[in-house]
């Protein structure tokens, strides 16, 4: 038994020793060989899961960030200079201690000037500190998590964190011109009370009424509905669960809520159609991103991915991927110095950057991005439909 | 009034469910003098089978429902599959310990429970993602003095008034009820004249856990919506609503889900945050007040 431990453990080492060794050598020739070149080759790194349980997220990232590449032609023109740039895509597999390991090596050896994502907060938050440490300007991908740019003045994300919603919710009723609305929340849970707060602080409207219930044990929503259906609002918000939305629509069309109805992000699963059947039409839902979005800067990029990649349509990764690779190019071309703190302060300064999700504009003391966002609605055969895109 | 009426109709269609739950409860209490805390998830089997049942059967699918007589047999195969599990789970894991000390059945019962939960959530084909539940029942929906009802919840509340006068009659007017009767008076005396006493337990499981199947369509039916835990929480409220009505008591655990169900909406009416701790409160001052339930009798304990 020990023998054989033994006998692994030395095979563990010398593989290991082995690899070390291989990734080390084409690194030190690919620096030697770039300082004979005249204008400095732009690295940016990419960190993605392309290998486990996220490896179709990772595809997709890495789709998004080929159509940047395609249109930038493998130059970054900086000051009248033009530059060749090289994206470095490095698989983390989802985890947070290969995440740890990317960063190393893409801030190392590679010396990128920036790093595009990861999509997992809890990769995100594990690698963050090594990007502020180095002084690595990083824009995260799908990281929601509230701490992730809370780790320091280098860390952005290009997503919106969750309860931006609800001011993109509360904007596109006042788009639609609804003045009355009424609220069901569920008050154990962190993404609903969050939606609902920012809904509130921003709707110009009145809210007629707001009605809770805690946990997700709960499935008769019937009491709190009727009690908003007798206030008879315009618009009917429920920023809840996907588990609990279906109950809730079928039961706010029973219990006589005719209005619109509005939710977040968590109603983009078809399962929330299935269990609510016939109710579920006309419901909007706030989204990221829609490849069905008529702006003009969204069909620009879904019509440059379908050409590099025919057989699908992108999708939120690789328009975010997309996105925080622009807004990380935009930088580059638009930095006082062109280095990492250069970059950094460009990126902080980004002001209405058109997107194709809309305009976005970087908010300098969290680094989230305030950007805008698609509106989706359901059909009656529980089919989803971009309707808006909204600019809060 | 018309608000009131429309209470009253949630507070029994949720009463319904918690009356043929804790029928269960109060029948198994009553027979083998066990708390079956795993009483819940057979509702939940009964739901998780209908679901399967119900895509057997998916090429007598019409408009979106099925046929009457079609639903009938998947009600009736459901009710059959739950309460044989049920009759399964008793000879495996409670009768080797029907003689042993209560606290020892209590625990395999809360053993079992988790079982019940996770081996489902284990295989591949069922998971733990909730799933939509097939419409079963017509639904429409009447508009009756102001209130707005639905016809599931009509069918809801009849069929579990049906099923209790049923059970009802059962325990008092046939032979197999008198059975029960004696034995949940004195098991060793009954086995003296000649009862089989491990007959009878099976068959309280038996329509213990076909009762659970029910009120677990209707359940789903009314919030179409299945999972492996959807019945540890039921299981909790029916339990509350047994002890409430007096456990053992048949008509007690009917008056005591209802009247739990009924609390529960009227208490989230005035307070949507207040109403799952109604039950609770309920029955604390019940117990203080009349120990033995609403319809309880107070018997010693010889020792």
């Amino acid at each position: 038994m020990k023998k054989a431990l033994a006998l692994i453990l030395m095979l563990v080492m010398v593989l290991s020793l082995a690899a070390c060794g291989s990734s080390a050598a084409p690194a030190a020739s690919s620096s030697s060989g770039t300082a004979a070149a005249a204008p400095e080759t732009i690295k940016i790194g990419f960190v993605f899961p392309m290998s486990g349980t996220g490896a179709m997220a990772g595809r997709y990232s890495t789709h998004g960030a080929d159509v940047l590449k395609e249109e930038l032609g493998g130059v970054i023109t900086v000051n009248g200079v033009d530059h060749p740039v090289e994206f470095i895509y490095a698989d983390n597999e989802g985890s947070e201690e290969k995440t740890t390991n990317v960063y190393q090596k893409l801030i190392e050896e590679e010396g990128v000037i920036a790093i595009v994502g990861p999509d997992a907060s809890k990769c995100a938050l594990a690698a963050g500190p090594i990007a502020q440490n180095a002084g690595c300007p990083n824009v995260a991908t799908f990281a929601t998590n509230t701490a992730v740019t809370e780790v320091g003045n280098y860390i952005f994300r290009a997503c919106f964190i969750d309860p931006f919603q609800g001011a993109v919710a509360a904007a596109y009723c006042e788009e639609q011109g609804y003045k009355t609305a009424c609220i069901m929340f569920n008050n154990a849970d962190a993404y609903s009370v969050g939606l609902k707060d920012a809904f509130i602080e921003s709707f110009d409207g009145e809210v007629l009424g707001i009605e809770e219930y805690s946990g997700s044990d709960v499935k008769d929503y019937n009491v709190q509905l009727t009690k908003l259906a007798a206030q008879n609002p315009e618009v009917l918000l429920l920023p809840n669960l996907n588990v609990e939305l279906g109950l809730q629509i079928q039961q706010a069309r029973t219990a006589g809520l005719t209005c619109p109805i509005v939710c977040g992000d968590s109603a983009d699963t078809p399962d929330v159609a299935k269990v609510a059947g016939a109710a579920s039409d006309g419901v909007a839902y706030v989204s990221a991103f829609s490849a069905e979005s008529t702006a003009p800067a969204a069909k620009a990029f879904v019509d440059a991915y379908v050409a590099l990649y025919p057989d699908e349509l992108p999708n939120s990764n690789a328009e975010l991927t997309y996105e925080a690779t622009k807004m990380v190019v935009w930088a580059i071309q638009n930095a006082a110095t062109l280095d990492r703190d250069g970059v950094r302060d460009a990126i902080e300064s980004i002001d209405g950057l058109e997107l194709p999700s809309g305009s976005m504009t970087m908010v300098a003391e969290t680094r989230n991005p305030s950007k805008g966002a698609v509106i989706m609605q359901y059909d009656a055969e529980g089919v989803t439909h971009y309707v808006a895109t909204v600019n809060p | 009034m018309a608000t009131i009426l429309q209470y009253l109709v949630y507070g029994l269609q949720l009463g319904s469910v918690y009356a043929l739950l804790a029928l269960g409860y109060t029948m198994v209490y009553g027979i083998v003098g066990m708390i079956n805390t795993a009483h819940g998830d057979f509702l939940m089997i009964g739901a998780l089978g209908t679901f399967f049942i119900a895509k057997l059967f998916e090429n007598f699918h019409v408009d979106g429902t099925y046929p009457m007589l079609i639903v009938g047999l998947i009600i009736l195969i459901a009710m059959v599959i739950t309460g044989g599990i049920a009759v399964g789970v008793e000879a495996i894991a409670y009768r080797p310990l029907r003689n042993k000390p209560r606290m020892i059945a209590l625990i395999t019962a809360v053993g079992v429970s988790m079982f019940l939960e996770n081996f489902p959530r284990a295989l591949p084909f069922i998971g733990p993602n909730p799933r939509p539940f097939p419409t079963l029942f017509i639904n429409r929906t009447f508009r009756v003095l102001g209130a707005s009802i639905t016809s599931t919840q009509v069918i809801m509340i009849v069929l579990a008034a049906l099923t209790m006068v049923a059970l009802d009659r059962f325990v008092a007017k046939t032979k197999i009820g008198g059975q029960m009767r004696a034995v949940s008076m004195d098991k060793d005396a009954a086995n003296l004249m000649g009862i089989n006493v491990n007959k009878v337990i099976s068959i309280t499981f038996f329509i213990g856990g076909a009762l659970a199947a029910v009120s677990g369509i209707c359940y789903a039916s009314a919030y179409p919506q299945v999972e492996v835990y959807m019945g540890s929480w039921l299981g909790n409220m029916s339990f509350v609503a047994a002890v409430l009505g007096g456990i053992g008591d048949i008509r007690g655990a009917m008056l005591g889900g209802f009247i739990l169900g009924i609390a529960q909406i009227f208490a989230t009416a005035i307070n949507s945050t207040f109403g799952y701790a109604v039950g609770f409160i309920i029955l604390i001052i019940i117990l203080l007040v009349k120990p033995a339930g609403i319809m309880g009798k107070l018997t010693i304990e010889k020792v």
